[in-house]
């Protein structure tokens, strides 16, 4: 009789939340909304994939070594060349962000790459202030003079293979897109489930809740199992939208899939629930959520930015961030197949912090009215 | 009428200030942020683990791997075998493995082309494709210094580069300054956008309304402590830009802020369109997610607005931290000449009076 009341009750909550969810559009907004917008927003957008770079080629005289030269440039996808006879144009368009670089090729060019002569006949100026491209310009323009280098005058005595392992045109949505599933999940998970608890204890519902007789655990029982059920189909959609306009391989399976997920959907609800729980007011619990849960999961979980690149700080931190597991087992699943010890290995982990954050959040919610 | 204002605008800074939690949360973020984003935000690779097998043992792999060694790229180097390679890659342990064949440095002494294999994660694209390049331009810039030595060809000092504005290439330069920007826009749309919905929620806004102060009094009582606060953020960030990460500043502070109002005026159009739309907190917030999202990431904060596809680029002509954050870049590493700045204030003008007119017209008819 016991089980069939609490069965009863957790029934009651659970129906009381999904007719929250759908009175106020903007939680199905949070759920489905706000990821189809990452989605299409980092899938195109966040291209790392460089190509037509604005570049800029001075050169002081026409000869066949120098055009040469230019051409193998122009010819280039990275680079979109204007060609020059003027630097100080080009140092304008410099500072002024119109180009990202450009080379000088001396009068002597021809001549002293003829007589072997140690001297260095290229310039190549980057434009700093962007840093990333800067580097990238450098690797592309030092790479492209090498090639020159070793088809008109000194063949290569040494040459590199490239082999690209899981996804070899280097597509960079391949390895962005995982980072978006782990984002959608922490949009329903940690902030939509934060901003929820917190209206309660604002609106003074809780206490309401809290003087009847369903306990602790049926409450929070009655918030998780409907976000957790938003936050799944979310991630669902986000991966059927993938496939479909990104042409995301699927190589792993779909069980590994739903495992990782789980685990990753039930720290983001914890973490929801424990930042709610502490903060009480809609306004904190939505920026800590922005602080400690979403911003983490964009920035350290190394979809973007590599992870060991990263200060020893940085790093240490990065180890409690469970999107950084998530954002691991889902993109090795997608481009690499099921790799079991590897995904073992992430979920574990997730469940560990998700324990850990459970027994805070159990040590806080002690039915209290303060 | 200036003095209901005044009194709104003190009511609104102290219903900030005097909640302690929402005062932390005005202070701390932002710091938390700025260090995460400033140390985290970088595309270059550095201290992570290489994998090298090799079945060569001659004296040019030897020089290769001490070459590699060297760099800062890898901090960590294993020695593996061929059926290492695989738990390696896809355990993570390493980013990228190099292989030499048998008899590699024979053939290279021989004057016959060596080839070496690099196999990279292509799971992490971006990182992959930069190790690749660093790892290239090693072996390529080696195999032309072993030609000079052997007097083979003479062209390992063919190239010289300068790096304008940064000569070390400092990632934190080109992310901290572009944060100021951020930052402050997060915080503004956040204050702004959700003042109104929580006096909706509680009550107090109807209690606001049914005083004598006007529709337009209420909006610019609303209004001013959001510049206020994102005000004080900007120059909060600045400092610590300066101070901390000691990021040089070589444009006019006046020109700074001279912008910085103008970006913030379009940043309040944004938060008062969301607090007349918006009946929850909750609603504000998703307001927010909406117009932040699309506006930090089509702003050219981390990857550059070149590269994304063609029918995206146009729709950055109307995200005005995209223009702040160009003149703000610019003011700091550059100091860009005043056309420069002028060029892109122009549409950041008119894109402020545009939302700021427009919000204040549709927050007042909603009252009424």
């Amino acid at each position: 009789m016991e089980k069939n009341i609490i069965l009863q009750r957790l029934k009651g909550l659970v129906y009381k939340e999904i007719l929250q969810i759908f009175r106020d559009p903007s939680s199905l907004l949070i759920a489905f909304v706000l990821p189809a917008i990452f989605l299409v927003l980092c899938g195109y957008g966040l291209s790392l994939d460089i190509k037509d770079i604005k570049f800029g080629i001075v050169t002081e005289n026409t000869t066949p070594t120098t055009q040469s030269l230019v051409r193998s440039f122009i010819n280039s996808k990275y680079y979109d060349v204007s060609v020059g006879y003027d630097r100080h144009t080009f140092e304008k368009e410099l500072i002024a962000g119109k180009i990202k670089g450009f080379l000088v090729i001396s009068q002597d060019f021809s001549q002293k790459i003829k007589n072997k002569n140690n001297f260095t006949p290229i310039q190549l100026i980057t434009d700093g202030s962007d840093s990333n491209t800067a580097i990238l310009v450098q690797n592309y323009t030092q790479g492209l003079l090498y090639n020159w280098l070793g088809q008109n005058y000194a063949a290569k005595l040494i040459s590199v293979e490239p082999r690209i392992w899981f996804n070899s045109e280097l597509k960079s949505s391949n390895s962005i897109i995982p980072g978006i599933i782990a984002i959608a999940m922490t949009l329903v998970g940690t902030l939509l489930t934060s901003l929820v608890v917190a209206r309660e204890w604002e609106r003074g519902t809780m206490e309401s809740l809290m003087a009847t007789p369903v306990s602790i655990v049926e409450i929070i029982l009655g918030k998780i199992i409907p976000y957790f059920i938003l936050g799944m189909i979310s991630a669902i959609l986000v991966v059927v939208a993938s496939i479909l306009m990104f042409d995301l391989p699927f190589r792993g399976s779909f069980v590994w899939l739903l495992i990782l997920s789980a685990a990753f959907m039930l720290v983001s609800l914890f973490l929801g629930l424990l930042i709610s729980t502490l903060s009480k007011n809609q306004f904190v619990a939505s920026v800590v959520s922005l602080v400690i849960a979403f911003l983490p999961t964009v920035m350290l979980s190394g979809f973007m930015f590599e992870i060991s690149s990263m200060p020893l700080v940085i790093r240490l931190i990065s180890y409690v961030i469970p999107a950084q597991y998530f954002v691991s087992g889902v993109r090795s699943l997608f481009l690499a197949g099921d790799i079991p010890e590897l995904f073992i290995l992430d979920t574990v982990k997730m469940l560990l912090f998700g324990l850990a954050v459970f027994f805070i959040i159990a040590k806080k919610t002690v039915k209290r009215l303060d | 009428m200036l003095n209901r204002i005044n009194t709104l605008i003190v009511k609104e800074l102290l219903a900030v200030w005097r909640d302690k939690a929402t005062r932390m949360v005005l202070i701390v973020p932002p710091i938390i942020q700025l260090l995460i984003f400033a140390f985290a935000a970088t595309l270059e690779v550095s201290n992570t683990t290489l994998g090298i097998v090799n079945h060569d043992h001659g004296i040019i792999s030897k020089r290769i791997e001490d070459k590699l060694m060297r760099t800062d790229v890898f901090s960590k180097i294993y020695h593996l075998n061929d059926s290492e390679v695989n738990d390696f890659i896809n355990m993570e342990k390493g980013l990228v493995v190099i292989r030499f064949d048998q008899a590699f440095s024979e053939k290279v002494l021989n004057k016959k082309e060596g080839k070496v294999q690099v196999i990279v994660d292509g799971r992490k694209s971006n990182s992959a494709q930069i190790v690749e390049g660093y790892i290239a331009q090693i072996i390529n810039q080696y195999s032309l210094e072993y030609m000079t030595h052997n007097n083979l060809h003479n062209t390992s000092n063919i190239i010289i580069t300068r790096n304008w504005f940064n000569p070390n290439l400092e990632n934190k330069w080109f992310i901290v300054p572009a944060l100021i920007a951020i930052i402050s826009l997060m915080m503004c749309i956040v204050v702004t956008g959700l003042s109104v919905a929580r006096e909706k929620e509680l009550g107090t806004f109807e209690q606001l309304l049914v005083s004598p102060i006007q529709p337009l009094e209420i909006l610019i009582g609303k209004t001013v402590p959001g510049l206020i606060i994102g005000l004080a953020e900007a120059t909060f960030l600045f400092l610590i830009t300066i101070l901390v990460f000691r990021i040089p500043f070589r444009g006019s502070i006046l020109l700074f802020y001279f912008n910085l109002v103008i970006f913030l005026f379009s940043v309040l159009g944004v938060g008062l369109f969301i607090s007349s739309l918006a009946k929850t907190q909750q609603q504000a917030i998703l307001g927010a997610f909406i117009f932040m999202a699309p506006a930090i990431l089509l702003s050219g904060f981390a990857t550059p607005i070149e590269n994304m596809p063609a029918w995206l680029q146009p729709i950055t002509a109307f995200n005005p931290l995209r223009y702040f954050m160009f003149i703000l870049r610019g003011l700091f590493l550059k100091d860009i000449p005043i056309a420069v700045v002028a060029a892109n204030l122009l549409p950041l003008v008119v894109i402020s009076i545009l939302m700021l007119t427009g919000a204040a017209c549709f927050f007042r008819r909603r009252l009424k």
